[in-house]
């Protein structure tokens, strides 16, 4: 579902990313780890078309994502869904409003149907009804990453991308958004690439991690086997505390 | 301030006895108390020679700052040839000169940012201002092509955008923009009247007002209101967007913020500011109107008879004529500014007044080109 090649991203002199390359494949949640500055957000950007590497090469559905005229990349643009950190609602729209937009822009159905889609996926974020007529400031944070989500796979999109969707989320509400994000994958068939550093969510939503680190990926596979690469960026994952506990609790994947 | 120490805190003391052999230390070698020591203290290691003891017995209190200035002394006597003893040191206060020692770097002892010279500054802010000026020709590139793909598909046109921001940025200007004027004019009616009724010429503070109004002031007057009412409203309102990231949103969706967000408000306000103008011209006409029969004794009557020989179509039109140019810059400083803010809320404030000032200075610099065009055309 995307290739990235010898990706290379430069901000003044300092380079980002270096002959970084990565496979997302269909149909599993690929998550996207590795310590602050490491350019998680960045390749993110760089694959959504939102920020431009230095060199390299992105395939997204069999497109390359950086060669595209603007029409064949609003094309593109429908088949991928973005959750933001922080979700990005737009102030000025009600919830019903926000989801609706995509919808509205990339289709000439009725207005009142479009309202009935956009609530059904309001619905499946897990919001109540009353929360759709409520502006993005009168929601709680798990309640904007719920409706920001429900933009997100608004026209269904094939490739699903979440810019860490638990940050800032209490304990609770973390671990129903984990929930949420795998009860949509299995229920709408999505591929999804997570930019995340809750350890939970990877020992739980992640079918494999990709840890960034130096300029590349430094390792990349099922979480369990992470354990055993010998290199510092990725073992931090696995010592203290915190990563042990995570790690204790055994999982168990569904 | 000298020597100001907290309530409660006693000053920290070093005193030197016995030739400077042995310092008695006292007080509370803390944040509070050591700034009067941290004075006197090259003074005090220039006295005498030799190893130094220095006694704590009489030290109540010692922080971070208190073991810092103990380590710098001790560091500066070794330097100076005279070993250090430190005697009836509490342990607490010994970990705390442990800790502080170990820090190897000092503050301000790494590369300090070089403060670059005069000439090193200007070329910096020329070049800055360079790439201002051609990103800010890029936008406007941008701009253009959108403007002409709109054209193109009509369907693409943000018609719902356009009006709510004609209604923000034009209609909802009309009770400001009147009063002002309006006041205006009253206030050039009365300048003049005092001249006027010197030569009895009365009856032309219809041709001060008027055309004074309507090809000079109003235009510029109104310009000038919106600038700082509507082009920084937009700057805040697309600088706060690219902030949470809305603007980023937008991209994803598939809609261009230059479609949704900057076109509208450009046509919007190419339509708005001449209204405002002719608006502002009616009430600013009146403003005088009503100072000239109060202060001059022109009726109504008189003042309109003599309007329509003053005032010509061609003077209306060469004040309307600037208002297309006017709300252009407005309205694309204040989206391009907007587009510029990065980071945080700072930026935002910051972007937002700069685009009032740019705007206001280049309706200004238009306005004055505009005058040059036009007494060359005799218009």
């Amino acid at each position: 579902m995307i290739r990235v090649r010898g990706l290379c991203t430069r901000f003044g002199s300092h380079w980002v990313h270096r002959e970084l390359d990565l496979d997302v494949h269909r149909g599993e949640i690929l998550a996207l780890a590795g310590g602050s500055g490491s350019g998680k957000s960045t390749l993110l950007r760089e694959i959504i078309r939102l920020q431009p590497p230095a060199a390299g090469s992105i395939q997204v559905l069999g497109e390359e994502v950086w060669s595209l005229p603007a029409a064949r990349a609003k094309r593109l643009r429908r088949r991928l869904g973005v959750l933001f950190q922080g979700g990005a609602l737009f102030g000025s729209l009600t919830v019903l409003e926000n989801v609706g937009l995509p919808l509205r822009e990339h289709s000439d159905l009725e207005e009142a149907f479009i309202d009935e889609v956009a609530g059904l996926k309001v619905a499946l974020a897990g919001l109540p009804p009353d929360a759709l007529d409520k502006y993005p400031s009168e929601l709680s944070g798990g309640m904007i990453k719920r409706a920001a989500l429900a933009r997100a796979i608004a026209l269904d999109p094939e490739l699903l991308f979440l810019d860490e969707p638990t940050a800032g989320l209490d304990p609770g509400a973390a671990g129903a958004l984990d929930e949420l994000v795998l009860h949509l994958k299995s229920l709408l068939g999505l591929t999804m690439m997570v930019v995340t550093h809750d350890l939970d969510s990877l020992w739980r939503v992640a079918d494999r991690v990709a840890v960034l680190g130096q300029g590349r990926v430094l390792a990349v596979g099922p979480m369990a086997e992470l354990a055993d690469v010998d290199v510092p960026e990725v073992q931090e994952y696995f010592q203290g505390p915190r990563a042990r506990a995570a790690q204790g609790l055994g999982w168990k994947r569904t | 301030m000298r020597g100001r120490v907290e309530a409660g805190v006693q000053p920290a003391r070093a005193r030197p006895v016995d030739e400077g052999r042995v310092w008695h230390c006292s007080g509370d070698w803390r944040l509070g108390g050591i700034a009067e020591l941290e004075r006197r203290l090259p003074g005090l290691c220039g006295v005498g020679a030799g190893p130094v003891e220095l006694d704590f017995a009489r030290v109540r209190a010692m922080d971070t700052a208190g073991a810092w200035l103990l380590a710098r002394t001790v560091a500066q006597l070794t330097a100076a040839g005279r070993p250090v003893e430190l005697s009836n040191l509490l342990p607490a206060h010994a970990e705390l000169l442990a800790l502080v020692r170990g820090q190897e770097t000092a503050p301000g002892a790494g590369a300090r940012r070089r403060r670059a010279g005069l000439l090193a500054r200007v070329g910096r802010e020329t070049v800055g201002h360079l790439i201002k000026a051609v990103r800010f020709v890029a936008f406007v590139g941008e701009m253009a092509s959108v403007l002409l793909g709109s054209l193109l598909r009509p369907r693409s046109i943000r018609w719902r955008a356009f009006w709510s921001n004609v209604q923000v940025a034009g209609f909802n200007a009309l009770p400001i923009i009147g009063l002002l004027s309006f006041l205006t004019g009253v206030v050039i009616a009365y300048q003049g009247s005092v001249q006027l009724r010197q030569f009895g010429a009365n009856i032309f503070v219809v041709d001060l007002v008027g055309l004074t109004m309507v090809r000079e002031l109003s235009p510029l007057l109104v310009a000038i209101i919106v600038a700082g009412r509507t082009g920084s409203a937009y700057t805040a309102q697309i600088g706060t967007m690219k902030m949470t990231g809305e603007v980023d949103a937008l991209i994803t969706i598939g809609i261009p913020p230059m479609e949704l967000l900057v076109l509208p408000k450009v046509f919007a306000l190419l339509l708005a500011l001449p209204l405002l103008t002719v608006f502002g011209d009616i009430l600013g006409v009146l403003g005088g109107m009503v100072m000239a029969k109060a202060t001059l004794a022109v009726t109504a009557r008189n003042f309109l008879d003599r309007f329509q020989d003053a005032v010509s179509l061609t003077s209306l039109l060469t004040g309307l004529g600037k208002t297309p140019v006017f709300a252009a810059i407005i309205a694309l400083v204040g989206c391009y500014q907007g587009m510029q803010a990065g980071g945080g809320p700072e930026s935002v404030g910051a972007q937002t007044t700069t685009s009032v000032v740019k705007s206001i200075f280049f309706i200004i610099v238009a306005d004055a080109g505009f005058s040059v065009l036009f007494s060359w055309l005799n218009l």
